[in-house]
């Protein structure tokens, strides 16, 4: 390991002694860099974005037919405009269809991915074959998912030559949000699937034994063991699926098009607004979504209990050693 | 063990455990089937509109609207076309695996030091500090996007690598430290330990012991990384607009092809597989790993 025989100069107790001391100092050296490029990329933008959305681009012409660009204080003006204006339909309607792709497409996703997460593990051949498939339309980036997906909702496409229908899919209206959550639901859930089964795997074989001596039923030990005991994956699962999906973007932008509004987006609605150099608009929307996705969060973690950083464990840990130390001393 | 219980109730001769013997092996028929059955329809779920994107990718740009299992004629027609036009796709692609290589790189480089103190040092408020971590990921990308693109625009950014690079790391690095502090959690400390009492100082036990010792989980964190960095859309979409610049994402979304008349499905196919397949391989290759990486934080 060493090419430099090295005499041992501390002993044990010196090392911890010395570590405890130190070793805050260290943590603090090694995590700054992580923490000011954090800085840059999410607190300066969030604060930044929470400051620009008080404020109102003016450009046109004033009345001498000059052209004014500038910038005004309007206060909470964006957010009324937003909320009130003469606008808002286009917000509520961005809001809406943020709110049903997202818990539509994630609880199709949920129910697809925890069937393939019960079929992956009961199918004892070919595993690492499904587990390859499952990966594929994960990898595939967004973007290409949306062209392959409008390839084959085209009016002449495989899916209409299939179904024997004529829908424009890809035109604006309801046909455009069932094509945008199916493409959704397709890509993302084998991730949920991928998750469930991770943490199916932990359940001891010794639960179901003994559920099936006590004569219980597939569908009973399914609902009474294997839901329960999987919750923990599950929730994290899903709220990571709910966060991402109320950022969707990639996917109406590519399938349907920007500036359709069955099919806008929160996000969006906001690159439109930055776009068009609005950006107090487009900085109040990115302020609402992440309001949104926060709400969302909390709710999952505080209400429902996900333990997203395994924090718990932690918890569970350090309680522990607090009473081993308590122990010792006495 | 199921396999036990068939032998014994199979070897009973009384009629009931008979009759049980022949529903155990219905049963063990049923669930064989069942495999089957699952390994079908997931596959058909997962891969067929892949597979169409890459038979659709292999016709004539003439009958690109065959609804054939195969293509009647095979062409790489579609893929001479993606390269020869005027959409520049290999400069894309070149600026895609810069921008994704960048990205990758510069998060690891700074998440190893950070998941190191998270896992290795003791020090207060380290919990906050991952759940801080963890909260970052979460942030929407529009939100980064719109304050930065104005900040860009200030210092004369548009059009630039880093444009998209430094955006990218909000995602990459949480990702980066998440990733890598599970992995060297589940690395033992002993040996560490044990170097430095022999006189080894953190740095060395760090580089020589720790390091090798996580090479897959490194490799895997990179992976993850890349994977999402190469897919990565609505920054290079927003900090970009020069060609010359952009990514192959953005690229194939702003696909015209070479004529500029009917929409170029074929080469859009063809852009889509090509940009694809590195993907594909290296989730054949690194499956296993990947899954682990995925998983890490669900089943604690």
């Amino acid at each position: 390991m060493t090419s430099s025989p090295i005499a041992p100069t501390f002993t044990t107790p010196r090392v911890r002694r010395a570590s405890t001391q130190h070793e805050g100092r260290t943590a603090s050296l090694l995590l700054s860099p992580t923490f000011l490029v954090l800085a840059l990329v999410i607190l300066y933008p969030l604060l930044s974005a929470v400051y620009q959305s008080l404020f109102s681009a003016q450009s046109g012409l004033d009345e001498n037919g000059f052209v004014v660009e500038g910038e005004s204080f309007v206060g909470l003006g964006n957010y009324l405009d937003i909320f009130a204006g003469s606008d808002s339909g286009r917000f509520y309607n961005a809001l809406f269809n943020t709110s049903v792709f997202t818990f539509v497409s994630v609880a199709l996703e949920t129910v697809i991915g925890v069937c393939f997460a019960v079929m992956m593990n009961r199918a004892f051949r070919g595993r690492g074959f499904l587990r390859a498939a499952i990966l594929v339309p994960w990898a595939i980036p967004t973007a290409v998912s949306g062209l392959l997906w409008r390839w084959m909702f085209q009016a002449d496409g495989i899916v209409n030559s299939i179904s024997g229908n004529q829908v424009l899919w890809t035109a604006e209206g309801f046909a455009s949000q069932v094509a945008v959550i199916t493409a959704e639901v397709w890509k993302t859930a084998p991730f949920i699937a991928l998750l469930v089964l991770a943490g199916m795997q932990i359940i001891p074989e010794e639960v179901y034994e003994a559920a099936k001596l006590d004569g219980a039923s597939a569908w009973r030990q399914f609902w009474s063991i294997t839901l329960p005991l999987v919750r923990p994956a599950l929730l994290v699962a899903v709220l990571f699926r709910l966060l991402d999906a109320l950022r969707m973007f990639d996917l109406p932008f590519v399938l349907i098009g920007p500036r359709k509004s069955s099919v806008e987006t929160l996000s969006i609605l906001a690159w439109d607004s930055s776009n068009q150099l609005q950006y107090g608009t487009a900085s109040a929307f990115s302020v609402i979504l992440l309001i949104y996705v926060a709400v969302i969060a909390f709710v999952f973690i505080k209400l429902l209990g996900a333990d997203v950083a395994g924090s718990g464990d932690e918890r569970r840990q350090r309680k522990a050693a607090k009473a081993a130390s308590k122990g010792a001393v006495r | 063990m199921s396999t036990v219980a068939t032998q014994t109730e199979t070897g009973g001769t009384a009629s009931p455990s008979l009759n049980r013997g022949r529903s155990a092996r219905r049963r063990a028929l049923l669930v064989r089937i069942g495999g089957w059955f699952a390994i079908i329809v997931i596959g058909i779920y997962t891969l067929a509109p892949f597979y169409w994107m890459l038979v659709s990718s292999l016709r004539r740009t003439s009958d690109i609207f065959d609804n054939t299992l195969l293509p009647t004629t095979w062409s790489l027609q579609s893929y001479s076309n993606v390269f020869s036009g005027s959409s520049n796709f290999g400069q894309a692609l070149l600026n895609s695996l810069i921008v994704a290589t960048t990205t990758t790189v510069l998060a690891l480089a700074l998440g190893i030091f950070a998941a190191y103190a998270i896992s290795r040092l003791k020090f207060r408020f380290k919990s906050s500090i991952l759940a801080i971590i963890i909260a970052t990921s979460m942030f929407p990308g529009i939100s980064v996007v719109v304050p930065l693109l104005r900040l860009f625009s200030d210092i004369g950014w548009i059009n630039t690598y880093q444009a998209m690079i430094v955006p990218s790391l909000s995602f990459a690095i949480p990702l980066a430290v998440w990733n890598l502090t599970t992995f060297l959690k589940q690395l033992p400390y002993d040996l560490e330990e044990a170097a430095m009492i022999d006189g080894a100082s953190k740095w060395q036990a760090f580089r020589k012991i720790l390091l090798p010792l996580a090479a897959p989980g490194v490799v895997t964190t990179a992976i993850l990384t890349f994977i999402h960095s190469w897919n990565e859309f609505i920054i290079a979409l927003s900090m970009v607009n020069d060609p010359a610049v952009q990514t192959a994402t953005v690229a194939i979304s702003k696909f015209t092809g070479a004529s500029e008349f009917a929409a170029p499905y074929g080469e859009q196919m063809a852009a889509g597989v090509i940009v694809t397949i590195p993907l594909v391989i290296m989730v054949l290759f690194f499956q296993r790993r990947i899954v682990e990486g995925l998983t890490s934080g669900a089943t604690k």
